[in-house]
């Protein structure tokens, strides 16, 4: 033949008049109709070769026409950016200037060198990998891993960052129905006539299902095309229904919440730019009725994988769908009555079916005149022994059951093949519903849920029209109306396992994608895999892509064959979601970039934009370290910026504190409880360090805290710790303490804070304060007052985390950046500077003071940071006090806070090193400790650091040793307050 | 994702308005000094984890920020019964009942 | 028992493969055994596997629910690394680890460890700090871990996004480069085939729903869905299940269990190099030899049994994936599945004796016990046959929670401040 046939079909299915569409597949130009699928207008070419197999890279050609197809998987690219690997041709529509182009293949889809490996295919069997590749030992990752992963793999992944948009829907409905063919749209309606709000969803681009593939069906004299046509533009006339289609229900979770996928652009030749490119939507419905449909299963028997060899259901889908002939001579071989529709729909085209081989023994009498009237043969009692062709089948051999020694071979240029069919249990199982085993029809089917679904129609394993119609109904508490139906064929009959005989030579797959054949399944259960999930794992039968949608039942009844057990005792696997693969970025949705997580900004952090300081991210805020001026690095720009504060005065952001307000009659008493110091004896106006422990006794936050009054307190805590101080508080205050009048109210975001730290902080403050004396003597080193600044309400404290004259200016947020810049004016004519949280680190470790989660993690105790002082033993309670006294927390030798000097006091220590006291020894070394916080420190010319060390208390004076990975570092342990050890600046 | 109903604000919310707070009914005793070290392991660290019926707290915590217990089956996942802080624990034949 | 080279495979490609054995059995109980594991995970299987072959202990019983293999070792992400912080916990990783690299050898079984590198990415300045403090305790004890800056990350691991735009960008990542992955299935069936040439006995599809307690406290045996199996040492390896085998005794445990969720991608070709985690927005990945994206998830809030999670926990290591990986957007997610971990407070395993004598338990493993498997079963038969724990598990003891001698590795790496 000179010319490429075309297998377009004019005048089947409603097509006539449809704009021709052209496309590419492997560079070369196609044309098909509006409407199609990618695998429809290939086939419509005469192109069946889509794809190559995993392990042995065989020819394949399309399988199926929807989401089952395991062959047929393309990568379908707009662009560089927007390449999508593994397209099923069978579900993607074509568009002008669609692209697709096979895969796993080298140098070409026609001839792939990979090819190869199906000569040694005989080695290349079930879990041929667990048995070699073992030696030598470290030749595994380093050269066979390798040449098989390169060998594996089916598509390529994108390589650049997909600028498509995705959206997310929640939605709450009635009755969620999935799927839409004749059992969804029957509930859908008789839900809607009953005023419920109802979503109906279908993967297809239109609704209808079956009926859609089947031509000879009447419902009250309509096709099922147009019966259900009708269906779908009442329904979408009714203002409580939302019709989805392109619409897949993927998963199905808790209480009811089923999870759909929309693809919005993927059919179209210029997508609006506006428009997501998919939309996941969330449901939570009162009922969920599972209308998935069955799907059908292939045959097993040897060389059943050449181009050109399909399910019936499928040539019969692109016949009456999609106008198009599979073949011009198509042979049949079937378990099951509907491939004889599917056969004689062929044949009334005009299309040669030279053969109908059937499994059975017998077939119905109608089936038979009506093949008499085609003048088809069907050979019963009879299966397909082998095929032959390279790129595409030619020919088929059929032997008796009986034995081999009357085969007879016929030359076909397709064949088609249905084992029947499986109800798609898929989302009812998700539903956590167990199948049950119906020995009479030799299937799963649903049992009861025990969330509130109902499986109706092809996946309940209802085979007749009108009970599909009663059943759909009934499940959303109606009747179905009548009406008349005609044509429909049964879908009884089918076979699991493999066919033929051990005579036959030659591959029967029951995976196509992953190659597993039945003599693998076989070799597993030789193996001793006798349950079906092992026997899964070994083979991989049902773990490509198309997730054992085909195979999973003729493995399991394989295996059950050859265990002689029944086949629910060998098990079925479990299903998961998603139903069909879904882009990740489906999930996503809009979470992607910035919006990939809150970021928190103080009232401030404009301004520190503006002047172009460098940030560092604390939790969810994202906070200034540094203000470098132009020229300066990070160890420039901190160096200055805390000489500034030491000599002069710095202002900073330090509204990143969480803040608590904590009132009422029994707030002393609370915070007598919270925290491990006294409360009740504090003077209003008088500040307090406080630390907080967990009940098992460790350090879980800190934060200097205001008494305003008897009955309110004003709690700071650490940045990162707020939400957890805030839940634990009212943890206690609600559950343990429920009797205390106590109010906790969150007021991290009410107030900026602005510290102003250094010995002119008094004078830059002075003229923006009223209401309030700050002299040293009326206002001295831990106060606080109530009081304006800049006219704002303010609450002002007098502490310091610097070690300087220090106060900190609490205004409402909104006037926070308005506050920050009148401080500002005063202050940077006086040489004060603004300062980042890296200066801040390094004055209050110049001070020794901590940080928690920096020189203290979860196993640090209070007396081991050297916070003994603050623990008021007194006291009958406090969370952690119990805790405190377990044994391990009281033994020798603990880890304990201390200081570290480096004998060369240039040498700064690298935060997390390790410290010994023998450095000589062997590894593994004994670690006596690590350390916890090292800076430069530009106002002692020398560094400093602090460390925990067991029983660091005791070793003042003493030599460490930090080993570095080229040096070791000799250390003498100190306190660890390194600047002002008598504090007397902080009073100044 | 659960749908927890919230005995305070009276509605079904969905999980993510709600953090988890652990087994209920946990006592803190008063007398925390008098504790052995046994009796505080078993406060403070041994749990129940049944297969089957769990006393649990729930949060509300992007909601009314309430803590309040709930009944729930842990191999269905089923809620049985939510209840508010400080009422007292369902009889173990109320739980039987709920669980049937 | 035939052994599995490249030639045996050759000469039984001749002949169809008809002469290969069945790598287990599956038999009856018998009424007593030295020796009852419960749990034919990898843990519990190794156990068997290492009591036969150092300890001389053969007459063993593996007891299963399921089927083997079919608890966490069979639903993890096979990520093996041992770069843990702690002493105690890098000398039972490090020990699992040396085991990893020979395993395959020792058992006749290609178990694909891959020494593909495991990348820890490092988010904040607490998490360079953390990492740190991480890699010179490791260097010290012998353990393999190193820094490197985020452009040696990328270079790496060349899908990695280190734009300073990020929400959390990268600020540097520890690599082990001995750390990777290895075949969940094949170390249970590796073990499995060995264990039962030795001579134990794997049972399968055998619930243990009783244990059985002599007046005088000892064990006795276990009571299953197969009749009394009696024996004088129980060892319950059963992850998830664990706390309630231990109730059964009489014991109450420190766990909990959560529903702990994974993921594949559809197989796409080599794209992913090696393993690469993070613990700041919760979400791991590596490829798989066939081509899938692995992703692990974190676990659900709440207590659960069902082996099914929230699908807001996969969408939120969907987004820090892609956050991390912004290419991988248009792969798609092929199966989705759900373990169940057992928790203990200081989130470290317990694996040693009880207070029941007779009685051993190997729990608590959490999201993370494949890595250990080999040095987790070896050291765990060693305190079966003694008596008395191994050095390396000597501190991973039920005594810490009395004594508060926490191994407390999740709180050693601290919260941001």
């Amino acid at each position: 033949m000179s010319t490429t046939p075309d297998f377009r079909i004019k005048g089947r299915g409603s097509r006539l008049g449809a704009k021709p569409v052209r496309f590419t597949f492997d560079g070369k130009t196609y044309e098909g109709i509006e409407g199609d699928t990618l695998a429809s207008a290939l086939i419509a070419n005469g192109v069946h070769l889509m794809g190559r197999s995993f392990k042995y890279h065989r020819p394949r050609g399309v399988i199926g026409a929807g989401v089952e197809e395991p062959n047929a998987l393309m990568d379908i690219s707009r662009d560089n950016a927007r390449s999508q690997p593994n397209v099923r041709a069978t579900v993607q529509e074509i568009y002008d200037g669609l692209k697709a182009k096979s895969q796993n293949r080298f140098p070409s889809l026609a001839f792939d060198v990979n090819a190869a490996n199906g000569l040694i295919s005989p080695i290349l069997t079930a879990g041929f990998y667990y048995k070699t590749f073992k030696w030598p030992a470290a030749a595994w990752d380093k050269l066979y891993e390798p040449i098989i992963r390169k060998a594996a793999g089916l598509g390529v992944s994108p390589t650049e960052e997909d600028p498509d948009r995705y959206s997310n829907r929640f939605v709450h409905c009635d009755v969620m129905v999935i799927g839409g063919g004749a059992a969804g749209l029957m509930a859908a309606k008789t839900a809607a006539n009953k005023k419920k709000s109802v979503i109906i969803c279908d993967e297809n681009p239109s609704m209808g299902g079956w009926l859609l593939s089947d031509t000879d069906i009447r419902i009250d004299g309509k096709s099922g095309a147009e019966w259900a046509a009708d269906m779908v533009a009442e329904l979408t006339a009714m203002p409580n229904v939302r019709l989805l289609t392109r619409t897949t229900g993927f998963g199905y979770f808790q209480q009811n919440m089923v999870a759909l996928n929309e693809q919005v652009t993927d059919h179209l030749s210029r997508p609006d730019p506006d428009s997501p490119r998919e939309r996941m939507w969330q449901v939570r419905a009162g009922k969920v009725i599972i209308a998935q449909g069955a799907i059908e299963r292939h045959m097993v028997f040897p060389d059943n994988d050449r181009p050109g060899i399909l399910l019936a259901g499928a040539a019969q889908t692109f016949l009456n769908k999609y106008s198009v002939a599979v073949g011009q001579n198509v042979g049949v071989y079937t378990a099951c009555d509907t491939a004889y529709a599917a056969a004689f729909d062929l044949a009334e085209e005009g299309i040669n079916i030279p053969v109908i081989v059937d499994h059975r023994d017998e077939v119905s009498e109608e089936i038979q005149k009506q093949a008499d009237e085609f003048g088809i043969r069907i050979i019963t009692g009879a299966h397909v022994s082998g095929t032959s062709g390279k790129l595409r089948v030619n020919g088929m051999s059929v032997s008796k059951h009986t034995g081999n020694s009357d085969r007879e071979d016929f030359d076909i240029d397709a064949l088609i093949m249905s084992a029947g069919w499986t109800p798609s249990l898929h989302l009812y199982s998700q539903s956590r519903g167990k199948p049950e085993w119906d020995e009479a029809t030799q299937r799963f089917l649903p049992g009861v849920s025990p969330q509130n679904c109902a499986s109706v129609g092809g996946c309940n394993g209802t085979d007749d029209l009108a009970d599909v119609f009663t059943e759909a109904a009934k499940a959303v508490g109606g009747k179905a109306s009548k009406v008349k139906i005609t044509d429909d064929v049964s879908t009884s009959g089918g076979f699991i396992g493999a066919t033929g005989t051990s005579a036959d030579k030659g591959k029967a797959f029951v995976d196509f994608q992953n190659d597993v054949t039945a003599k693998d399944i076989a070799l597993a259960v030789r193996e001793g895999m006798h349950s079906i999930e092992h026997v899964k794992r070994y083979t991989t039968n049902g773990m490509a892509t198309d997730q054992g949608k085909l195979s999973n039942m003729h493995g399991l009844a394989i295996a059950a064959k050859l265990l002689d057990k029944p086949i629910p005792q060998v098990g079925l696997t479990t299903f998961r979601a998603p139903y069909t693969p879904t882009t990740f970025a489906a999930f996503i949705g809009h979470n992607r970039g910035k919006l990939f997580d809150v970021t928190r900004e103080t009232p401030i952090n404009d301004w520190a934009v503006e002047q172009g300081a460098e940030f560092e991210p604390v939790a969810l805020w994202q906070r200034a370290m540094y203000f470098p001026k132009s020229g300066e690095d990070m160890h420039a720009a901190v160096d200055r910026e805390c000489q500034t504060v030491r000599t002069k005065a710095g202002i900073f952001d330090a509204s990143t504190l969480g803040k608590i307000e904590i009132t009422g009659p029994d707030a002393a008493a609370f915070m007598d409880i919270m925290y491990t110091n006294g409360w009740s004896k504090l003077k209003p106006g008088r500040a307090k360090y406080g630390i907080m422990l967990r009940e098992d006794g460790f350090i879980y936050d800190d934060g200097v805290i205001g008494k305003l009054a008897d009955d309110r307190f004003h709690v700071t805590t650490t940045t990162g710790g707020a939400p957890r101080v805030m839940n634990m508080m009212e943890d206690f205050v609600q559950t343990e303490f429920p009797e205390m009048d106590v109010w906790l109210t969150s007021t991290t975001e009410q107030w900026a804070t602005i510290a102003i730290q250094g010995p002119l902080a008094r004078d830059i403050i002075k003229p923006l304060v009223t209401g309030a004396n700050i002299s040293n003597e009326k206002f001295p080193h831990m106060s606080v007052v109530e009081c304006k600044v800049c006219g704002v309400p303010a609450r002002l404290f007098r502490i310091s985390f610097t070690g300087e004259l220090g106060f900190e200016i609490n205004v409402p947020a909104d006037y926070g950046r308005a506050v920050w810049e009148a401080i500002w004016k005063q202050a940077e004519p006086k040489g004060a500077c603004a300062y980042g949280t890296e200066a801040m680190h390094v004055m209050r470790a110049e001070k020794g003071y901590i940080i928690v989660g920096q020189d203290t993690d979860g196993t640090v105790t209070p007396y081991d940071a050297g916070l003994s002082w603050a623990i008021a033993k007194s006291k009958p309670d406090f969370v952690g006090k119990r805790g405190l006294t377990r044994p391990d927390l009281v033994a020798d030798g603990r880890r304990q806070l201390i200081g570290l000097k480096t004998k060369d006091p240039k040498k700064v220590l690298q935060e997390g090193a390790q410290i010994v006291a023998d450095p000589d020894q062997p590894i593994p070394m004994k670690m006596v400790g690590f350390v916890t916080s090292s800076y430069w420190s530009g106002s002692l010319d020398k560094s400093i650091a602090m460390a925990v060390v067991e029983d660091g208390f005791n070793l003042m004076g003493k030599t460490l040793y930090v080993p570095m990975e080229d040096e070791t570092i000799e250390v003498e342990v100190t306190n660890t307050s390194f600047y002002d050890p008598k504090g007397e600046r902080l009073h100044g | 994702m659960l749908l927890i109903h919230c005995p305070y604000c009276k509605a079904e919310r969905p999980e993510l308005e709600f953090s988890n707070a652990g087994q209920a009914h946990v006592v803190r005793p008063s007398n925390m000094e008098e504790m052995s070290d046994a009796e505080f392991e078993t406060m403070f660290f041994i749990r129940d984890n049944p297969k089957g019926v769990n006393l649990e707290r729930w949060r509300h915590a992007h909601g009314c920020g309430r803590f309040f217990n709930v009944v729930r089956n842990t191999i269905t996942d089923k809620f049985l019964k939510v209840y508010k802080a400080g009422e007292p624990r369902p009889s173990d034949k109320e739980i039987a009942e709920l669980n049937k | 028992m035939k052994n599995f080279n490249a030639l045996n495979l050759a000469r039984e490609a001749l002949r169809g493969h008809k002469g290969w054995e069945k790598q287990w059995t599956s038999p009856e109980p018998k009424k007593k055994y030295d020796v009852i594991i419960v749990g034919a995970g990898g843990h519990g299987l190794g156990t068997a596997y290492y009591l036969a072959k150092e300890h001389g202990i053969t007459n063993i019983a593996v007891l299963e629910k399921g089927w083997l293999g079919g608890g966490n070792t069979g639903r993890n992400t096979t990520i093996i690394r041992s770069n843990y912080l702690y002493d105690e916990s890098a000398g039972l990783y490090n020990h699992a680890l040396k085991l990893w690299e020979g395993l395959s050898q020792d058992l006749n079984y290609n178990v694909m460890f891959s020494q593909r590198g495991v990348l820890m990415l490092a988010h904040s300045v607490h998490d360079v700090q953390s990492f740190q403090r991480h890699i010179h305790a490791n260097r010290l004890n012998g353990v393999d871990n190193q820094w490197l800056s985020a452009q040696e990350a990328k270079d790496y691991c060349p899908p990695l996004n280190i734009s300073k735009d990020s929400r959390y960008p990268i600020m540097g990542a520890a690599l082990q480069r001995k750390g990777g992955t290895a075949r969940h299935d094949a170390v249970a069936w590796g073990y499995a085939r060995k264990a039962t040439a030795m001579g134990v006995d794997i049972i399968q599809n055998c619930e243990v729903i009783g244990i059985n307690r002599a007046p005088s406290g000892e064990v006795t045996g276990v009571e299953t869905t197969k009749g009394t199996i009696n024996a004088e040492q129980v060892g319950i390896v059963a992850s998830g299940h664990s706390s309630v085998l231990m109730d059964m005794a009489g014991v109450q445990m420190p766990l909990e269990s959560y529903p702990l969720q994974a993921l594949v991608s559809e197989p796409v070709k080599p794209v992913f190099p090696c393993v690469a985690m993070s613990n700041a927005v919760h979400a791991y990945v590596s490829q798989s030899d066939k081509g899938e994206l692995v992703i692990g998830a974190g676990t659900d809030s709440y207590l659960s049994y069902s082996q099914t999670g929230s699908m807001h926990i996969l969408q939120h290591a969907l987004d820090a994936i892609i956050e991390m990986y912004p290419m991988f957007s248009r792969m798609k997610m092929l199966r989705t599945w759900g373990g169940i971990v057992d928790v203990t407070p200081d989130r470290s395993p317990i694996i040693g004796k009880t207070p029941v004598k007779g009685l051993y338990v190997n729990s608590g493993w959490g999201t993370g016990g494949f890595k250990a498997t080999p040095g987790s079963a070896h050291v765990f038969a060693h305190t079966i046959a003694r008596d008395e724990p191994h050095k390396i598990n000597a501190g991973f003891n039920l005594d810490r929670f009395r004594n508060g001698r926490l191994i407390d590795e999740a709180a050693a790496a601290a919260v941001a401040h």
